[in-house]
């Protein structure tokens, strides 16, 4: 009984584990060029954070910094209030997952696991105890004896998880964990690595530049673009409240239309051939050029004119299973996806339709800056 | 799977199977066949040659340190080329082209004209000797050609990029994440080195390991005017044997006995590396 419950205060140790990590004005230059400009990121124990942006936006830079394999050009890197910017990537205890898993090809699956154990200088019978473990935990039992190149492509990345997971790391950093995975394969991979990360209560950063990746895995998403923080905050945040026009096109699917805010405040009138009345708190000022997102999925498509409707006439209808999405076209020239349930209504191509705004709360207006929304994506 | 080939197919291949034939099949053939005379007359055929190679502890001597020369050689090259390689990997496209051409230089050279260089350098008047007396550390010129040292030195110089060519190429070709990982998982460089790094790049070691041994154990011009008359190994007592004391049937044997014991290491170091790199080729 006595010995029970000591392995099970034991095991609630070494769950709990995980720092808190915070970043103060990060920032890194190759030479002339600035990859990084003043990252701030506080991020809890126990945290799933994602990071993520297109390439180049400087997210690999980061995750090689927090790792260690890259010394930042500015500003504090620390765990737990102790800056270890300084500190070699040998001696920070992270467990680090990478996009080819850089699994050792000489050494067995028990071996790779044991690497960081044997690096730490663990006595014997505790690494393979561990090792054993850990490859329970990934339900890579039997394969202890392969070598990598014998195993599939989720499989090795359990073993890198594993192998990851074995120091005990206060700080698991997945660089595009998935996207050597077949699409199949991917969704499965992803509830699993979730579960087990959430349960070892590890401080995890993921790196992606997958936007339904990071939505589907993170407690929280960093938007980075061109080396900046675009918006921090959680999945549902982002998608309904993004703070910025590239935060909407980068996350989710959005429509971006064009106009131009009337006199009277709140009203838009679409270069479409529709004037929109805004619930927003904060109106944009009055006379200027703006950009308007509208999900797909908060328009409903109809057969008749109603008020406040966009008329537009159907280019393709897609049936995709369970919704349908009809891309049409405004009278203005501008394409525009609905997404909806297949019951309703989809018309066939040709034919002249309207669409409603089924919640005008949902809709965002940006200020029409010069650089074109080329970041929204089909 | 070997489907039947229509029999016009290999023609042309015919002329140089031909040549290989007369010039390479039928003198190993005749090597044997003289090798299996009893006296340098060509009379009686027994192994005699054979055992008495192996009764004669003077010839037993030379095949040991023609093979201690070439294993000597070859370590050396590899000690001198890994940190080469390793620099190379390091380094800038800049670089990388300066450092490529001058590995390269050497095998654009003639292997006499190489040699003649290091006679130059190690000679009882070269650079050497004559750099240390007048600069008062030496005494008088010390004995550097001519010797084993300055015989392993040359050959080492000499065979150099057939040692750091296959292991540039192996460092290549290695994940660069690998020492990454080795690294975040707490290894010190030296240990990541040691255990991932080096095991992975062997192939690349053991290839330069094998082509540096056989040249430098068969290389008859730098080993005889490096080693001048003082130094015996294999090349020169067959040389001696069959063009000086005019023994063919010896010399036959010694060069199978040679030829044997060459194909004999290579075949033991290549079985030892696939021992060694057993999950690299685990499919």
């Amino acid at each position: 009984m006595l010995s029970s419950a000591t392995t099970r205060v034991a095991e609630t140790r070494t769950e709990a584990r995980g720092c808190a990590l915070m970043l103060q004005g990060v920032g890194h230059s190759f030479g002339a060029t600035v990859a990084l400009e003043s990252i701030d990121l506080a991020v809890a124990r126990g945290e799933l954070i994602a990071l993520l942006g297109p390439s180049g936006c400087g997210k690999t830079t980061l995750l090689q910094i927090i790792a260690g394999f890259l010394q930042p050009s500015r500003g504090a890197v620390s765990f737990d209030g102790v800056r270890i910017d300084r500190t070699p990537a040998n001696r920070r205890r992270i467990g680090m997952v990478f996009q080819n898993y850089a699994l050792f090809p000489h050494l067995t699956v028990a071996e790779n696991v044991a690497y960081g154990l044997r690096a730490r200088k663990s006595p014997g019978a505790m690494v393979k105890q561990r090792v054993a473990e850990m490859l329970a935990r990934v339900q890579m039992t039997s394969f202890g004896d392969r070598f990598p190149r014998q195993l599939s492509g989720g499989q090795q990345q359990r073993v890198a998880l594993a192998r990851a997971l074995a120091i005990d790391p206060v700080l698991v950093l997945l660089d595009e964990p998935f996207s050597a995975l077949d699409k199949n394969l991917r969704l499965d991979m992803q509830i699993e690595i979730k579960s087990l990360l959430k349960s070892c209560g590890v401080t995890s950063i993921m790196v992606t530049h997958d936007q339904e990746e990071a939505l589907s895995m993170a407690d929280r998403i960093v938007v980075l673009n061109k080396g900046r923080i675009e918006q921090i905050d959680t999945p549902d945040a982002l998608y309904d409240a993004p703070a910025s026009l590239f935060v909407n096109g980068f996350i989710g699917h959005a429509n971006f239309l064009k106009g131009r805010t009337s006199a009277q405040p709140g009203t838009i009138a679409l270069d479409a051939g529709c004037a929109l009345a805004l619930s927003g708190t904060e109106p944009p000022p009055a006379h200027r050029d703006v950009m308007v997102s509208i999900r797909p999925e908060n328009l409903a498509l109809v057969s008749d004119a109603q008020p406040r409707s966009i008329a537009v006439t159907i280019r393709v209808v897609m049936p995709l299973g369970a919704f349908s999405v009809i891309d049409c076209v405004t009278a203005s020239g501008e394409a525009i996806k609905v997404s909806q349930s297949r019951a309703a209504w989809s018309g066939r191509p040709g034919d002249a339709a309207w669409l409603v705004i089924q919640d005008i709360s949902k809709v965002h207006v940006f200020e029409a800056t010069t650089a074109s929304p080329s970041i929204a994506r089909a | 799977m070997s489907t039947p080939r229509p029999p016009g197919e290999l023609a042309p291949a015919l002329p140089l199977a031909l040549v290989f034939l007369a010039a390479f099949v039928l003198p190993l053939v005749a090597l044997v066949a003289i090798s299996l005379f009893r006296t340098p007359a060509f009379a009686e055929l027994s192994p005699a040659q054979y055992l008495r190679f192996l009764g004669d502890p003077f010839s037993l001597r030379v095949l040991a340190d023609t093979v201690m020369l070439g294993l000597e050689v070859a370590l050396c090259a590899l000690v001198l080329a890994y940190p080469l390689a390793l620099v190379y990997v390091a380094s800038g496209p800049l670089i990388r082209t300066g450092l490529i051409f001058l590995i390269l230089l050497p095998l654009l050279t003639s292997t006499v004209v190489r040699t003649f260089a290091w006679i130059v350098i190690l000679g009882r008047d070269g650079i050497v000797n004559s750099a240390m007396l007048s600069l008062g550390l030496w005494d008088s010129p010390a004995r550097l050609l001519y010797s084993w040292g300055g015989l392993v030195l040359a050959l080492t110089q000499i065979q150099l990029p057939l040692m750091a060519l296959p292991l540039i190429n192996s460092l290549l070709r290695l994940d660069g994440n690998l020492a990454r990982a080795a690294e975040g998982l707490g290894a010190g460089r030296v240990r990541a080195f040691v255990t991932v790094i080096l095991p992975l790049t062997l192939p690349g070691a053991i290839a330069g390991l094998l082509l540096v041994f056989a040249a430098a154990a068969t290389a008859f011009i730098t080993q005889t005017l490096i080693g001048g008359g003082r130094i015996i190994l294999m090349p020169s007592y067959i040389y001696q044997q069959s063009m000086g004391v005019q023994d063919w049937p010896f010399a036959a044997a010694l060069s199978l006995i040679f030829t044997a014991a060459v194909i004999g290491i290579v075949a033991a170091i290549g079985a030892l590396s696939r021992r060694l790199t057993r999950g690299l080729d685990a499919a």
